[in-house]
């Protein structure tokens, strides 16, 4: 990255997994999808835990009734597997709103792609499809010369691939929909990290400015409303960045001195400048309070190059 | 004039905004992380009944940031709040004990009521396969081995009458095993019947060839009896079961078959949305099928082996048939027609809130500034 141009810090990233979902209150909200390699890493730890608990509760239940009664016991670990396998999913997805212990780990959900209520019904959908997509795969790739021994090779062949044709359906839309997902209507989004950082502005504002006594602090550097009208939102946000790259090494310092020199040479900046950082600081504040009266009038100035 | 200029200390208005707002969005950020710890149920009703406002005003704040702050961060922070509380404000939320009772007593009779036509369609191929291979056996008992080779389990056109009627009336032999046996019956049936849902993805020819192969299955079997005058026998054999069992395995095709519906015929709607809506109920017809089976199962397990008279096997059969007619003709219809009634009613708002939910991606910061400038 050349930090030495406002233009190639981009402040947005893989917008190609960004999805914008209306909520019921008319406010559009976006999500970044899941990728497939946290999916799959949920699947395989949600996998991991199912294993474990039917281990689990098969060593207790043969311990507590002492190996006698084999014939209830293997009922229960029959019926418990199967409800395991095919309802793992959906009860985890309902009681903890679109997450499982896979998922929460990795810190995706699912959510409504309408962006409504996830609905128990498309919970239900979405996981018990897993009987095509996943388990029928699998079975195939485990025990398939059991379930059809006498295949000639092609047909094996051809059977293995239309299987698999469904386990791989999140790789080849642009969604990253599972057929469970299209037929629940659901998709499955990264959980957002929540930071609440200062605000740029008012630390500006903040520094302190010896100022005689009983007059206002005044700012150490002042720009003209004609300076505050060439750059935009776009390169506001871009300078947002910068200052808040929370780095203090050399090339960190190096690129604010680059980029203070041109503001000041764009803008036409005339004073002397000793301190670059406090320099872009209060071009920062300024440019945002200018910035942020026009928009209050109806004008949004994207980037240097609208009118 | 240098000296008026915006970079003199005074505060902005987003600054302000912030100030102002700050303590909510956090009382929500805090909220919102004891719900993803220790879950939903340990925030207590206080609070819980707090969440939907503080919810509701995070949401109006970033629609007014979003209008008056150039803040990226500020912004970035309200939204992925905001996403995190939809989580878990727009996650499923009902008490389960409460979504249990709603669905059976009104959703699953509602849906299987809506289903009928596709219910039609799966009990006709199930029928006309069994009846076809009832009559291609009864013609040449060699058929039977085409149609039910696998499922013979010993009872096959080679055994005698007598090892017939036993297999009937059997008790003793695995009084041991039976319980293990009704489990893996269960599982054996409900992972056929998820599966005959699923395929239902592939257009819905293989749920088709399942319930072809399962009527030929049936049609063979009862033709053997009845070449033999056992007839009645098996019927009272397998029909206390076999009612619930049947039932179940035809909703699961047509659950099978309306997924295929909605993937191939969307109608008038794209065909995402179409394949949502028949995704969702077939996902609950299913539910309810396991369910039936689960049942079947046990009266296989423990009832039929444990009764050996014809009539109160048929009198059960009997029962349990009367039984799932009265419940999926009527359980729910009250409920049903009060939505019918509230549907008709506001149909405009419905309609507008639906064109709502359709418009498409729109443009994120611009478009708000119009609508909620009222926030100061």
């Amino acid at each position: 990255m050349n930090p030495a141009s406002l233009a190639a810090l981009r402040p947005e990233e893989q917008s190609d997994l960004a999805r914008e979902i209306v909520t019921p209150e008319g406010i559009p909200l976006r999500f970044t999808l899941a990728r497939a390699g946290d999916r799959a890493a949920a699947f395989a730890l949600d996998m991991l835990v199912q294993v474990l608990v039917l281990v689990a509760v098969s060593w207790g239940l043969s311990l507590a009734t002492g190996g006698g009664n084999a014939s209830w016991l293997t009922a229960m670990v029959v019926v418990l597997a199967f409800l395991l396998v095919n309802f793992y999913f959906a009860f985890f997805e309902v009681r903890w709103q679109g997450a499982t212990p896979g998922k929460r780990r990795i810190g995706i959900r699912v959510i409504d792609a309408r962006g409504g209520q996830l609905e128990t019904s498309a919970v239900l959908a979405r996981n018990l499809i897993r009987e095509l997509e996943v388990w029928m795969p699998l079975r195939f790739l485990l025990a398939g010369g059991l379930m059809w021994p006498d295949a000639p090779g092609w047909a094996q062949l051809l059977a293995g691939c239309w299987a698999f044709a469904f386990l791989f359906m999140p790789v080849f839309n642009k969604d990253r929909l599972r057929i469970g997902d299209m037929i629940a209507g659901t998709r499955v989004v990264m959980q957002p990290k929540v930071v609440l950082v200062p605000d740029l502005a008012q630390e500006a504002s903040a520094v302190p400015v010896f100022a005689p006594a009983g007059t206002r602090p005044v700012a150490a550097y002042t720009f003209s409303p004609a300076q505050l009208a060439i750059y935009g939102v776009y390169e506001l946000q871009v300078l947002e960045r910068l200052l808040r790259t929370e780095r203090f090494d050399a090339s960190y310092l190096e690129a604010l001195r680059t980029v203070s020199e041109k503001v000041r040479q764009k803008i036409r900046y005339e004073g002397q400048v000793s301190d670059d950082e406090r320099f872009l600081r209060e071009f920062y504040a300024a440019q945002r309070a200018h910035l942020e009266q026009k928009m209050l009038f109806g004008q949004r100035r994207q980037d240097k190059f609208s009118k | 004039m240098q000296a008026a200029t915006m970079s003199a200390p005074r505060q902005m208005r987003s600054v302000e905004f912030r100030k102002e707002r700050e303590a909510t969005w956090q009382a929500l950020e805090e909220m919102i992380a004891a719900a993803d710890k220790h879950g939903l149920r340990s925030l207590g009703a206080e609070q819980l009944a707090r969440l939907p406002h503080l919810y509701r005003a995070t949401l109006s704040s970033l629609s007014v940031a979003r209008s008056i702050s150039l803040d990226r961060a500020l912004i970035d922070y309200l939204e992925n709040l905001v996403g995190r509380a939809y989580f878990v404000v727009y996650g499923t939320r009902q008490h389960l004990r409460r979504q249990l009772s709603d669905f059976f007593l009104w959703r699953l009779p509602s849906t299987i009521r809506r289903a009928r036509w596709h219910i039609l369609i799966s009990a006709v191929v199930m029928l006309a396969a069994a009846v076809a291979a009832f009559q291609l056996t009864r013609a040449d008992l060699d058929h039977y081995y085409a149609f039910a080779g696998d499922m013979a389990q010993g009872r096959t056109p080679a055994s005698s009458t007598a090892e017939l009627r036993a297999g009937l009336y059997d008790t003793e032999s695995q009084s041991g095993a039976l319980v293990t046996f009704a489990a893996s019956l269960f599982s054996h049936n409900a992972r056929i019947g998820i599966l005959a849902f699923a395929t239902g993805f592939v257009a819905g020819l293989p749920t088709l060839l399942l319930l072809f192969y399962n009527g030929l299955v049936l049609g063979a079997f009862a033709a053997l009896y009845h070449s033999r005058g056992l007839s009645l026998d098996l019927w009272a054999w397998m029909l206390p079961h076999g009612v619930t069992e049947l039932t179940a395995v035809v909703l699961c095709g047509a659950a099978g078959f309306q997924l295929a519906h909605g993937l191939v015929f969307p109608g008038a709607r794209i065909r995402m949305d179409s394949l949502r809506e028949h995704g969702r109920s077939a996902a609950v017809i299913v539910i309810g099928a396991v369910c039936m089976l689960f049942l079947a199962g046990l009266i296989e397990g423990i009832f039929r082996q444990t009764v050996t008279s014809i009539a109160i096997r048929l009198t059960v059969a009997g029962t349990t048939a009367v039984g799932w007619c009265y419940y999926f003709g009527f359980v729910g219809r009250r409920r049903d027609r009060q939505d019918a009634a509230e549907r008709e009613a506001p149909a405009g708002q419905a309609a507008q809130a639906q064109a709502h939910a359709h418009a498409p991606g729109r443009e994120l910061a611009p478009q708000m500034s119009g609508q909620m400038e009222v926030a100061r």
